[in-house]
């Protein structure tokens, strides 16, 4: 009972040290953890554009380290994070993000989901209005609702 | 009423389908250049050659001019060498390098080994000027107009075919709109 409770307890313990070793960026930029927080939070945001299915945190690549210099540096200097946004996406564009912002072009993109399900319940109040309509007819017409 | 029925999913699933179709041809690895149509990234860094010796984008104003970002650790800057040196042959524009994240010793070697088809080499070791230039894949290349404003960018080897079609036609088209002007 209390070995198996001690093994869970190891294992949980190995587990959060593991998390550390796989981390790519295991050094504390800031000693502030405030602003630790906004660094790593910035990095998990921005696309690493080598190897584009990372963020900037997940990779090793030398443009992923080169840009989590300039975040850091960018912190450091008083920078707040949307300028640091605006910083990268000036430079690669709005694909930098991992979160998208909403622009004229991606409009549509956007409201998709929102016009799909208008769209859908237009035609799902039509269907039921024309069958409530054909079964009203229907002990008098059979073929309605036929073509 | 009836045949609309019928026409509209049609027509939707032939306009999905076509851009789907577009979308097997594209590179899902290309990352279109905020850059274009804005003014270039200022630099000065060194010299590769002579560290003394600075390299700065304003001296370059008043005339068309390219950039290609390249490195020795680059597998594709090998590949497109060649062409570079056959197009640095014709005199068109001077060409720029950005020798990114190198050593410089390797750069130097490289270009006495292969060519050098270069004007001046600017040496961005630590990569910030490459950021500035929204590089993220070497060998890239951009061209630049006399008034400092970025044209095009190509982003994979240089090759002949690249450089006919799509930087000679904007090399000879800004150089007639500034002559126009003077």
């Amino acid at each position: 009972m209390t070995n198996s409770f001690l093994r869970a307890c190891l294992l949980a313990c190995l587990l959060a040290v593991c998390g550390r070793a796989l981390a790519i960026d295991t050094e504390a930029a800031f000693d502030d953890p405030v602003l630790q927080h906004r660094y790593e939070a910035i990095n998990r945001e921005l696309r690493c554009l080598v190897c584009q299915n990372q963020t900037i945190a997940d990779s090793n690549a030398t443009l992923a380290q080169d840009l989590r210099r300039e975040v850091r540096e960018m912190i450091a200097a008083g920078s707040t994070d949307d300028e640091i946004r605006d910083f990268m996406i000036e430079r690669y564009g709005d694909f930098v993000l991992y979160r998208p912002r909403m622009t004229a072009q991606n409009f549509l993109l956007w409201s998709a989901p929102v016009l799909l399900l208008l769209g859908g319940a237009v035609v799902v109040v039509r269907v039921v209005r024309k069958r409530a309509l054909d079964t009203d007819l229907e002990p008098d017409r059979p073929e309605a609702g036929q073509s | 009423m009836l045949k609309l029925k019928f026409i509209v999913p049609l027509l939707l699933f032939a306009a999905l389908g076509a851009f789907l179709f577009v979308g097997l041809y594209r590179d899902p690895s290309y990352v279109p250049s905020p850059l274009i149509g804005k003014p270039a990234p200022e630099f000065t860094l060194p010299s590769l050659q002579d560290p003394n010796y600075p390299v700065s984008s304003k001296e370059l104003l008043g005339q068309p001019w390219v950039l290609n970002v390249w490195g020795t650790w680059c597998g594709g800057c090998r590949t497109e060498h060649d062409t570079l040196l056959a197009i640095a042959r014709t005199r068109a524009v001077p060409i720029v390098g950005l020798n990114w994240k190198d050593d410089n010793g390797a750069a130097q070697q490289w270009l006495s080994q292969l060519g050098n088809p270069y004007s001046v080499v600017a040496e961005d070791r630590e990569g910030r000027t490459a950021i500035d230039w929204g590089v993220y894949g070497a060998p890239e290349t951009f061209l630049i107009g006399p008034d400092g404003v970025v044209l095009f960018k190509h982003i994979a080897p240089m090759t002949m075919e690249v450089w006919n079609q799509e930087f000679l036609p904007r090399i000879e088209q800004a150089r007639a709109a500034t002559g126009s002007k003077t």
